[in-house]
């Protein structure tokens, strides 16, 4: 059957080995985890971690219900189909010889991302965005000299109802 | 009221009903075990941390309590693990308290540390740390509420000794309210209707029962159940019991060593209703051909189990015993007149079934292994309690001995573990005392905790262990026979125990029988004689289980006798 991906958002005890559950999960039982995140929420004992994993329904539906199952998980939303809101950020150490720096100025600039670490050789460049886009701004400085990125994983949250467009 | 953390374990032991623990010390509990002193628990010291889950899980599924374990940090931990890993396979409820170094020392490789909890993750419902002895109280409470409801499982705490030893007040603790564990005990109607709407339209129905029959006790209500719809029963391993095995509607066991009518009927029907079944693949076989025909309804209280191997067409989330209760109010609503007359050309069929292919053996001058099940079956009229190993003794137990009632056969189903059988025949006994508790073993398994035969004779557990002694770990030997050219690698004993002398060096009796004529003498004074008894039967050697299902064929591609 056809893989899919699926945004899953998974609010859990904040304890400690909870995360550890969660990857255990996933890898004892040949699940995906293509990208996660996890920090607090405004309640204090609760986390939120973003997940995306992609497989066939039947794994998908098998992923949502083995994670309600964790005595830790409070809830799991598939955002998938929703209306919500989604950003992840990148930091690229890319090369930046006096011949590029325009250029890279340039991409960072129309993608509305910063600089946020120059020297001589190199510029640090900071995007937000959706996966795609940061992919976009990582294909455009391919050609310059990747020398390291960090991402942060996706984060989104459900639009409230009737405001703005699906998934902007 | 200030207490020591250990007592604080003692008080709520014994607010959760606990009367037996089964334990091993060491230097992480002996505060624990001081504490113990004080208390009226009846301890029982196994010989090897393993046997105690094992002998706790034989406990909870004879007694309808939870199991109880107690041991120490490092090794004594460690070697818990397999008989945890039993427990959540089967959804037993056990609750193992293991000790672990002072919590200022977690995390430094002290001596006789292992991160348990992470070990055990994958294999507990539920496990915890404690770290402050505040908590203690309501850990243990959540931990048994979690080991029985919803979907049962072992639940593990895990107890530096600086929190045992340190005082606070004690509350007893107030009723558990967990936000994130909510299990789902009644159905949706809606899914019942349905499923009686699917039935009263069904010509060929079978009932799939497991073992959530026999942990919520639903055996009385899927009986009137099946008999009132007139649809014949078969069950997986675990469900044993859960269905009169002698009721006429019995079909016998599923899968890969399931009865030809069983699997045939399966494969034949055009709805089946599963109820407390995981879809195991030793029961399914190849899922493309499992019940081609039918609609499937699946009742269960696991969400995860539901759909998880075969697609539903009727999912019903709810605790069995409820379900079936619901199930027979909406039944009692409807005429059922005409449904005899319905169901016969179904029976019929599977009534052939049953008389042109039975399950069957060959008698010769030796022992069959068979024979020795049909015997203690005879002998005990069906109303022991009855152990296994794991091979092809746990097969033949399964086929020839005939349960009418749950908790009355305990074996190791879902992870299928070697010594299973004594240690928990020992815990059935002390959780049934007035029943006889036979273990049927094979000559392998019996050696990886034969030293529980000293847990049972120092408590004067008279528990029985019938050994069909074939010489060869004979499951495996089996398959070698049919799918690597009887190329016998590794699986038979050049030397084995002599089982009669062992189990008199353990103060326990030790009986042979090596000619048929003289298997029910042999089973008859074993099982009248006090104490623990050790029979060992010497049965034919190359005996193999029938029918059998080859991994991943179809179950109707049955080898038969
Ligand atoms: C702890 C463990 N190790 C290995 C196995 C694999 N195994 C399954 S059945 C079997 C043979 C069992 O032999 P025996 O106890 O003599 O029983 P028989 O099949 O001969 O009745 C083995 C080795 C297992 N199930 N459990």
């Amino acid at each position: 059957m056809e893989e899919q991906r699926h945004l899953l958002s998974i609010l859990v005890d904040n304890e400690p080995g909870v995360l550890s559950r969660i990857t255990g999960l996933f890898s004892g039982r040949g699940y995906n985890i293509d990208s996660l995140s996890v920090a607090e929420t405004v309640e204090p004992n609760v986390s939120r971690v973003t997940m995306v994993t992609h497989g066939s329904p039947g794994i998908i539906e098998q992923i949502k219900k083995q994670l309600n199952k964790l005595i830790n998980v409070i809830k799991v939303t598939d955002l998938t189909g929703m209306h919500y809101v989604l950003r992840e950020m990148a930091l690229i150490k890319v090369n930046a010889k006096s011949e590029h720096r325009a250029e890279i100025l340039r991409i960072t600039d129309i993608f509305r991302g910063q600089i946020v670490d120059v020297g001589i050789e190199h510029f640090t460049v900071k995007v937000t965005g959706e996966p795609e886009k940061i992919g976009a701004v990582l294909n455009l400085l391919k050609p310059m000299g990747i020398r390291e990125i960090a991402r942060t994983g996706c984060v989104a949250l459900p639009r409230e109802n009737g405001t703005s467009n699906k998934n902007a | 009221m200030k207490l020591k953390g250990a007592q604080i374990l003692m008080k709520m032991l014994q607010a959760e009903g606990v009367d037996t623990i089964f334990g091993y010390p060491g230097g992480a509990v002996l505060d624990i075990y001081d504490a113990l002193m004080d208390t009226d628990f009846r301890h029982i010291l196994v010989r090897h941390e393993q046997g105690a889950v094992h002998a706790a899980d034989g406990y909870a599924r004879a007694s309808g309590k939870v199991g109880v374990c107690l041991v120490t940090s490092g090794p004594g931990a460690t070697n818990t693990v397999t008989g945890i890993a039993s427990a959540y396979l089967d959804s037993i409820p056990v609750v193992i308290f293991t000790g672990q170094v002072p919590t200022h020392l977690i995390g430094n490789d002290a001596f006789q540390e292992v991160d348990i909890v992470g070990i055990t993750r994958p294999c507990t419902k539920h496990n915890y740390l404690v770290k402050d002895v505040r908590n203690l109280a309501k850990t243990i409470k959540e931990a048994f509420h979690l080991a029985r409801s919803g979907r049962p499982g072992p639940v593990l705490i895990d107890l530096p000794k600086d929190v045992v030893n340190a005082t606070a007040t004690f509350k007893a603790p107030g009723e558990v309210r967990m936000r994130t564990y909510n299990p789902t005990y009644k159905p949706n109607i809606r899914q019942l209707q349905k499923t009686i709407d699917l039935i009263g339209k069904a010509k060929k129905p079978v009932i799939f029962s497991g073992g959530g029959i026999v942990l919520s006790k639903a055996h009385e209500e899927l009986t009137r159940f099946a008999r009132k719809a007139q649809i014949p029963v078969t069950s997986s391993l675990m469900g044993l019991g859960g269905f009169p095995g002698t009721d006429d509607l019995w079909l016998g066991m599923l899968g890969m060593h399931g009865t030809f009518r069983a699997n045939m009927a399966v494969t034949e029907c055009d709805l089946l209703i599963g109820i407390g079944v995981r879809f195991d693949d030793r029961v399914t076989g190849k899922t493309d051909e499992f019940a081609p025909n039918a609609k499937v309804v699946q009742i269960d209280i696991d969400p995860t189990s539901i759909q998880k191997n075969v697609p539903v067409s009727v999912p019903v989330v709810g605790d069995c015993r409820t379900s079936l209760s619901m199930l027979n109010d909406l039944l009692e609503k409807i005429d059922q007149e005409g449904t005899d007359e319905k169901r016969e050309p179904w029976l019929k069929q599977i009534h052939e079934w049953k008389s042109t292919t039975p399950l069957a053996y060959k008698q010769t001058d030796t022992i069959k292994p068979q024979y020795v099940i049909e015997m203690l079956y005879e002998i005990t009229g069906g109303e022991a309690i009855i152990t296994t190993e794991v091979g092809q003794n746990q097969m033949w137990a399964a086929q020839y001995y005939h349960f009418t009632e749950p908790g009355h056969f305990i074996t190791s189903g879902g992870l299928g573990v070697m010594g299973f059988g004594l240690p928990a025949a020992i815990g059935a006994q002390v959780g049934a005392p007035g029943k006889i508790v036979v273990d049927v073993a094979g000559d392998g398994s019996i050696q990886m905790n034969i030293q529980e035969l000293a847990t049972a004779v120092q408590y004067g557990l008279p528990v029985k262990v019938a050994i069909l002694n074939n010489g060869f770990l004979g499951m495996v030997r089996q398959w070698q026979e049919l799918f690597y050219q009887r190329r016998y690698s590794s699986t038979r004993f050049e030397h084995a125990p002599d089982f009669v002398k062992l189990a008199e060096a353990y103060g326990a009796t030790g009986l042979r029988a090596t000619k048929p004529e003289e298997v029910k003498k042999v089973l008859k004074k074993g099982l009248e004689t006090k104490g623990p008894v050790i029979m060992d039967f010497v049965v034919a050697q190359e005996e193999s289980v029938y029918p059998m299902v080859p991994a991943g064929a179809p179950i109707k591609k049955m080898l038969l006798v």
